[in-house]
């Protein structure tokens, strides 16, 4: 079992309040993301959770029991560090088995279980070796087997995967992702990359400045973001932005209009632009346009679609894919 | 970085590296030569070749018995740094992983009594020894010496400490380990060659210390130090003895560093190169 309540958790260091002041729940099995740009707390929320950090204030409990004030070690938590933070003394079989060693296990139970972790992890021939001996990914791989061989009730990731290359990333997601799938524990994962949030979340969590500002399946935030903020952090590319008499014909004070929304035509439409730079990928089109007003725009097109740098281009939001916000951001 | 050298210059350089060498090991050597001469051959004047005997060595074991203070030396050296390190580990351990606003204050303040001269605080100390009858004991000098270089061993594990990836300890407590089983099981063998560095060097300092050994002790507790000081004696200077006393006294550290020359060389210049 494995779910998390934190209850107007603080965080301040010295004089910085980092964190003012979260109220959230996760529940047993949820694959939650921390997502939110770089210091904006998602990390030091984790630690909290994991009990590498003291709060300041608020509660925090797991299972419903209380353990603000308890160790990392009697959480029942495991983490896998963006560094790894595998011994670099031991063998990738005693960096699997430690917390098992430090639960005082018996050695053929031990034994049972790092091979069955190994084997889930594709660890087998590795087993003999120093952590220095492996690459990058095989790393990752023996932090995450040392950290399911406890059968924690739940699993913390902080920024598992920035240190691997693009390729590799993409691998380990969808590993992470199936072995979710298969084990059904709680996990919670911080990253700035919104792309691993709407992979992998059954729920995101957006942060900013050490503030939740909206909570919800990635199709929500995607479809129903609570500010601009968040609208303009969760998709990919980023939404656009339109503000004054465009904002206004549609009674807002801003509007925003994601890249897939736009209908794009080389003879007419509500804003006529000028394209700038042309990525045709094939699959997509990704064109860079400047407004005549100046604003920088950013739209994607489904196929081929053939202009080239220069060319007039005109812009019409599609029909009910208009996100509108007033002067504080807040979405109408 | 590689740099093209020419034959010519490399043999120019390779030669006055081992004139430095020899020049800072001269009086060692000479030393050493002199403990095999006479008596007569030591105070003759220059001379490099001896007649081999070996009757200085014959005398200063008959009269002074070199296994005791030998064995005060070995006690002293080794239970003054093992004493240290006890100390030192968590001291440093403290000041590294999880370091307040004024831990550099408490470092600098350490190594600051290092620049006190020992003899402003001989007074005291002699006292303090003299009252709880610890002059002349091997216990007393395990203590002072212990202190003596406790300031230098807390800044090299120190320093050593905070190569660690604090991430790694943070992964050993969400494991389950207890602050000693992290100490042990994944600390300790990390630093492994920072503290045998450590180790090695203070045993060296504790060896050659001659100035508390030679003023807290007499005979019971006096080490080689004071066994070599005791050859400058009332009866004059005996050099071809006083030779043989200090090739006795030097031998053990000179072989304990020739043989762990790779560990102390890794240990002196650690942090400097990354």
């Amino acid at each position: 079992m494995g779910s998390i309540t934190l209850k107007n958790v603080r965080k301040a260091f010295g004089e910085v309040e980092v964190i003012p002041g979260v109220d959230l729940e996760i529940n047993d099995g949820e694959f939650v993301v921390f997502v939110g740009p770089s210091g904006c707390g998602k990390s030091t929320l984790l630690r909290l959770i994991a009990g590498l950090e003291d709060v300041t204030g608020g509660q925090i409990q797991i299972d419903g029991k209380d353990v603000t004030d308890a160790g990392p070690a009697k959480r029942g938590l495991a983490m896998v560090f963006q560094s790894y933070a595998l011994y670099p003394h031991m063998s990738v079989r005693k960096n699997i088995a430690f917390p098992l060693k430090m639960a005082k296990m018996s050695e053929a139970e031990q034994e049972k279980r790092v091979s069955h972790a190994a084997k889930i992890l594709n660890l087998d021939s590795y087993l003999d070796r120093k952590p220095g001996q492996l690459s990058g990914g095989q790393r990752q791989r023996v932090a995450i087997g040392r950290a399911i061989v406890r059968e924690p009730s739940a699993f913390l990731f902080d920024e598992p995967l920035s240190n691997l290359d693009a390729a590799l990333r993409v691998n380990m997601r969808v590993e992470i992702s199936e072995l979710h799938n298969n084990l059904k524990t709680t996990m919670i994962y911080v990253t700035h990359d919104q792309v691993e949030a709407m992979t992998m979340a059954d729920k995101i969590v957006v942060l900013r400045a050490g503030n939740v500002e909206q909570v919800g399946s990635p199709m929500e935030l995607y479809a129903k973001p609570r500010n601009r903020f968040v609208g303009g952090f969760i998709g990919s590319p980023n939404m656009n932005f339109l503000e004054g008499a465009a904002a206004a014909a549609h009674g807002a004070h801003a509007i925003g209009v994601r890249p897939e929304h736009w209908q794009l035509s080389t003879t007419e439409g509500a804003f006529p632009g000028k394209v700038g730079v042309a990525e045709h990928l094939g699959s997509d089109t990704f064109l860079h346009i400047q407004l005549n007003d100046g604003t920088p725009i950013i739209a994607r097109a489904e196929g081929e679609f053939p202009v080239h740098h220069g060319d007039n281009i005109w812009l019409t939001p599609q029909d009910g894919r208009v996100y509108k916000f007033d002067k504080q951001g807040l979405a109408l | 970085m590689a740099r093209a050298v020419s034959r010519n210059t490399r043999i120019g350089w390779t030669i006055a590296a081992w004139f430095v060498a020899l020049l800072i090991f001269f009086p060692i050597l000479y030393a050493i030569i002199t403990s095999f001469k006479t008596e007569q051959e030591a105070i003759a004047g220059f001379d490099l070749i001896p007649s081999f005997t070996l009757d200085s060595y014959r005398e200063v074991q008959s009269q002074y018995n070199y296994f005791r203070p030998f064995m005060n030396s070995v006690v002293i050296a080794v239970g003054s740094t093992v004493l240290a390190l006890i100390v030192a580990i968590p001291a440093a351990w403290a000041m590294a992983f999880s370091p307040t606003k004024r831990t550099k204050d408490i470092l600098m303040w350490m190594l600051s009594t290092k620049m006190m001269p020992a003899v402003a605080v001989l007074v005291p100390i002699y006292l303090i020894f003299l009252r709880t009858g610890m002059l002349d004991t091997r216990t007393g000098l395990v203590i002072v010496l212990m202190l003596m270089n406790l300031p230098i061993v807390v800044w090299m594990l120190y320093t050593y400490f905070r190569e660690i990836p604090g991430e790694i300890l943070e992964a050993a407590r969400m494991d389950g380990a207890t602050l000693g089983q992290e100490i042990v099981h994944v600390l300790a063998p990390m630093a492994v060659p920072g503290i045998a560095s450590t180790l090695l060097l203070n045993i060296i300092l504790a060896w050659n210390e001659a100035f508390w050994t030679i003023q807290l002790t007499t005979t019971n507790a006096a080490p080689l130090s004071a066994f070599i000081a005791s050859f400058s004696s009332p009866q004059g200077l005996f050099w071809a003895k006083l030779s043989a006393a200090s090739t006795l006294a030097i031998a053990p550290i000179l072989i304990m560093g020739w043989f762990s020359q790779k560990q102390l060389v890794r240990g002196l210049t650690f942090g400097a190169v990354k």
